[in-house]
């Protein structure tokens, strides 16, 4: 899905570096996890990406060492991530995957960041019959009209995130819409789930304008004109990153957000709201990630730990990372072999206990049930978070049966 | 529609296009001057964001004048000013006798660089730039509330354009460098120390690439990918305001503000291609732009860049060539999958590189936007296996099929222009393609592209699929070099050298042009359709300014002047990458500097450097 941005200080740097040389030792070290260490190859927009994808690759590191510690996996042997970057682009994440599987003899492959990185290399996984287990690429494509037998996908879909907005707005009067959404494929696909889910949340609710500003170019003040002069009562926002910055700045300053509901998709999740600083709106409906309101005993274990390793907070993307750990783990325990189609057949409706609460691996359309939390922004001093929160499990926003397998019928 | 409306989203428009004025008049002087093809344009912009996020809230601490916030932003802009003289001095200065081209290179590998330091040095995280004190309120017009701090902006385009009218009217410097504009040469030959005058137009340009970036902070984050997001807006309002026209720059910057204030009225999506629409238009109707002059020295006969005299293969060619070949075949034997899979993109690339240099070294003809054959190659392969249900074999002969045909198509335009405008033509026309295949979602799978472009049964394994396209590869490679060769590649260098004494001796030098793009388009179009089938699909970052500017610099690490050169550059070019990606995440760090490390040790590129060893012996 996104263009995402995040946090590397030198610290944070020498804390990835230490983190890794610590993980090796303790990998080798161990005194339970012993045997020949189980390779997963893992490739990721570190480079481009590296606001989203180093502290995922932290919270990885951190859940694969506890684990090793606990004793590994599959009868006591160590797991191992071999990371790689994809370039960001489809064609070096292809090579980078082959590279992965053929010379660094992983067992299968996870990973990826944007959706058409991901779906190229979900195919590649489905011609070379090898699993992939997609972390973070939004793009329903994925898992429904492109999805095929060897590709998983952990995070809840563009889909699952936009229904979970639009079943937050039921009850509301707002009549009159606007759309403003990043041209690309997530933009384009949440503004069409959008279009089809707020009929059922409000009986009546047209869109009057919609603007797609193309993606990290945002002219942010001829579409707030564009948007305002539409005079809608609500907007569902797709911006993120930095557009989602100058959009708001724009919007504040020129009074579009006065007296409208807003929902907006991701805008509660750490790497985006910190960047907004103290311009974050108030009273946004929004699906984002409040780490620092979770209660869950297994959630704030996670987060002391992360927090105490990596002199960081955890962001939406730690949160990821230790829970596809954790669904990998408990895969491998499950199957007990590397075989890959011995492991796709174990991943079907897979039950795990994360830190996120249970993840069902649905088998129909090969999606998981992680889901994630709603709430309402607030602005807390200088910096904006979230309040009245409350998870939405996955499971109860995933597609219709019956449009999956109208989508799958070709896979 | 409401008029009180319409003022205000001009308003915006004005806003946005001062700001764009105020880097893309950097970018006009410094090519006016200098003629260097400045990518690092972006980056030093960047820079003046994130100097100014870290300067000015320091200085807001002391006290929130509105007078301390400009004091930053002149500030972060001067400190961005001494970096480009840093280049100029470091960089640039060593290769100004090599062929022009090659500090477009050496740019590139600052840009790398740039990004990379900048994650290091800031984080990856989003920076916010403060509010300017005194200007974060709206002011009401006629009912339509409107940001103080963008009025400010729309005054600050003029006060910069008649700033830059008296430097350049009523100063030494200024009338230096309006002389250098006009013709270089001539300004040398009067004994004007350039050295100085280069060093002084770059630190104005870069300063004013801060100063834009610098003055965004109160309205955008500062982010690492700011510098390619402005880059090609930079340089087409320059080529639509006519390179070297700091007036013209002004009118285009006026322009595109405008157009697309408007124009997201209407079709929400336009921003995506809206102002290569409009270069595209411009230069067919304007060949030099607006207020753009044609070339003074382009009637002079200047010492060409490019191949001279091609000669045959020696005895130590010869020799090399055939290890490189049998080392090549019998790869599959003693390399594993990875390595293969490595030489097929090398071979893939090393053609599309290969017809590029066709064009730049052999026929003057430099194209910005040769990914646009290769990925409409691709494209052509990978729908016609995936939606039209035929087998690999005839989808490889559509794609060298296409690849000619649009670059017919778009030649035809393209060869009527000469120098940068053609460049920038050519950029257009492929940014007009990559926003084709990026929009037309129903057809071309929009940005997520179409997967399960994989080869037919026989071709499946890696093995045969390598042998499949190094003998595509190596056969058009020879194709092509034979047509160097020939009398029709020698009648391309005679246009390339002297236009005006080819057309004395009855050459049409634009027919052959036109038919030489084809020819490279088909050429591009084939590696696009061997590429497709190796990665299993198509996307339109195949066809993106990314991958043509890879091409380039392929080409120039190999050395434009020779004729093999390009594949040696394809060669290097990916082993690089493929070494340096799985080490790091700060790879791009380490591509740049070894990019300019090349430039630095061999100026001619490996090939060059080759012949000049050859020469030597």
């Amino acid at each position: 899905m996104t263009m995402a941005f995040e946090t590397l200080t030198r610290r944070g740097a020498l804390a990835v570096g230490g983190g890794l040389a610590a993980a090796a030792l303790v990998g080798l070290r161990s005194p339970r996890a012993q045997g020949a260490p189980i390779r997963i190859g893992e490739l990721n927009s570190y480079s481009r990406m590296a606001a989203f994808s180093v502290p995922y690759r932290n919270a990885m590191q951190l859940a694969a060492d506890t684990i090793n510690r606990a004793g590994g996996v599959m009868g006591g042997r160590p797991l191992e991530f071999i990371f790689r970057d994809d370039g960001a682009t489809p064609g070096d994440a292809v090579r980078v995957a082959e590279d992965l599987l053929t010379r660094e003899n992983v067992a299968f492959i996870a990973g990826t960041f944007l959706s058409n990185v991901g779906l190229a290399v979900a195919d590649l996984a489905n011609q070379r019959r090898r699993l992939f287990f997609a972390t973070e690429p939004l793009s329903d494509a994925i898992t429904m009209a492109q999805g095929n037998r060897y590709t998983w996908r952990l995070r809840p879909n563009t889909y699952m995130q936009t229904r979970m907005l639009t079943e937050a707005a039921r009850g509301r009067t707002q009549r009159r819409w606007a759309i403003v959404a990043p041209n690309y494929e997530y933009g384009q696909s949440a503004a069409a789930n959008f279009k089809r889910l707020i009929g059922a949340s409000i009986p009546g609710a047209e869109i009057v304008a919609e603007q797609y500003p193309a993606l990290g170019r945002v002219d942010a003040g001829a579409t707030v004109g564009a948007l305002a002069q539409a005079r809608p009562d609500a907007i569902f926002n797709v911006l993120f990153g930095p557009d989602l910055t100058a959009f708001v700045r724009e919007g504040n300053t020129r009074g579009l957000f006065e007296r409208r509901f807003v929902l907006s998709l991701l805008t509660g999740e750490p790497e985006y709201m910190i960047p907004l600083g103290d311009e974050c709106p108030e009273g946004w409906i929004v699906t984002g990630y409040p780490w620092e309101q979770v209660e869950w005993p297994t959630h704030r274990a996670y987060v002391e730990a992360y927090r105490a390793r990596f002199n960081d907070t955890p962001r939406k993307g730690s949160l990821l990372g230790y829970v596809t750990v954790q669904v990998l783990a408990n895969l491998l325990n499950r199957a007990n072999s590397l075989d890959n189609e011995a492991l796709v057949e174990a991943l079907r409706d897979l039950r795990t206990e994360t830190v996120t609460g249970p993840v069902t691996m649905r088998g129909i359309d090969q999606q998981g049930t992680m889901g994630t939390w709603v709430g309402e922004t607030v602005l807390r001093g200088r910096q904006g978070g979230m309040r009245n929160i409350r998870y939405v499990d996955g499971a109860t926003v995933m597609f219709p049966e019956d449009e999956v397998r109208a989508a799958r019928r070709s896979a | 529609m409401d008029p009180s409306f319409l003022l205000v989203q001009s308003l915006s428009g004005l806003a946005s296009a001062s700001s764009l004025f105020v880097i893309a008049s950097g970018l006009t002087l410094v090519f006016g001057v200098t003629r260097i093809v400045n990518f690092a344009h972006g980056s030093f912009y960047m820079l003046g964001a994130y100097v100014a996020v870290t300067v000015v809230p320091w200085l807001l601490e002391i006290d929130r004048s509105p007078w301390l916030f400009f004091a930053g932003v002149l500030i972060s802009a001067a400190v961005v000013g001494l970096l480009g003289v840093a280049m100029e001095l470091l960089l640039l200065r060593r290769i100004y006798k090599v062929p022009e081209l090659f500090q477009l290179l050496a740019t590139f590998g600052v840009v790398l660089m740039v990004q990379d330091a900048v994650l290091k040095i800031w984080g990856p995280v989003d920076i916010p730039g403060p509010r300017a004190p005194g200007l974060r309120h709206g002011v009401e017009i006629f009912g339509q509330r409107f940001p103080a701090y963008e009025l400010f902006l729309i005054v600050v385009g003029p006060a910069v354009l008649g700033l830059l009218w008296l430097l350049m009217h009523r100063t030494r410097f200024g009338v230096l460098i309006r002389a250098a504009t006009r013709d270089r040469e001539m300004v040398g030959a009067l004994g004007v120390n350039q050295a100085l005058l280069f060093t002084g137009t770059l630190f104005l340009g870069a300063f004013l690439a801060g100063l834009g970036g610098a003055l965004q902070i109160p309205r955008v984050s500062a982010s690492a990918q700011m510098d390619l997001s402005i880059i090609t807006e930079v340089f087409v309002v320059t080529v639509i305001g006519g390179m070297g026209s700091v007036t013209g720059a002004f009118l285009a910057a006026v322009l595109i503000g405008q157009l697309q204030a408007f124009g997201v009225l209407v079709f929400p999506k336009i921003t995506l291609v809206l102002v290569f629409l409009l270069m595209a238009v411009v230069l067919v109707i304007k060949p030099w732009g607006l207020l753009g002059r044609p070339e003074p020295a382009a009637g002079r006969a200047a010492l060409p860049e490019g191949i001279l005299s091609p000669r045959g293969f020696g005895g130590a060619e010869r020799a090399l060539l055939g290890v490189a070949v049998a080392s090549l075949l019998a790869l599959p034997l003693f390399g594993d999958a990875y390595a293969v899979k490595v030489a097929t993109e090398v071979l893939v690339f090393a053609l599309a590189a290969f017809s590029l240099n066709f064009l730049v070294g052999n026929g003057g003809i430099v194209s910005f936007g040769h990914a646009a054959y290769f990925g409409l190659g691709a494209y052509a392969a990978g729908l016609l296996v995936t939606k039209g249900g035929l087998p690999m074999e005839p989808a490889l002969l559509a794609a060298p099929l296409a690849g000619g045909l649009f670059a017919a198509l778009f030649g035809f335009f393209v060869v009527r222009l000469s120098g940068i405008y053609l460049a920038m033509l050519t950029l257009a026309f492929a940014q007009i393609a990559y926003a084709v295949c990026f929009q037309w979602v129903e057809f071309t799978g929009g940005d997520n592209g179409v997967v399960g472009v994989w080869p037919s049964a026989w071709a499946s394994s890696r093995h045969v699929y390598f042998y499949l396209v190094a003998a595509c590869a190596l056969g058009a490679i020879l194709a092509l070099r034979h047509v160097i060769y020939a009398p029709f590649g020698a009648t391309l260098r005679a246009a390339r050298d002297s236009e005006p004494r080819a057309d004395a001796i009855g050459i049409d030098v634009r027919t052959h042009r036109w038919l030489a793009f084809t020819l490279a388009g088909v050429a591009a179009g084939l590696a696009g359709g061997l590429y497709a089938f190796s990665k299993g699909s198509i996307d339109p970052t195949m066809l993106g300014i990314p991958m043509s500017v890879d091409f380039l610099a392929m080409i120039l690490l190999g050395g434009i002047q020779t004729v093999m050169g390009a594949v040696v550059g394809a060669a290097a070019f990916h082993a690089i990458k493929d070494v340096f990606m799985p080490l790091t995440d700060y790879w791009r760090f380490l591509l740049g500097a070894s990019i300019i490390a090349l430039v630095l040790i061999f100026p001619r590129g490996l090939g060059g450097a080759w012949g000049a060893l050859r020469a030597r012996t």
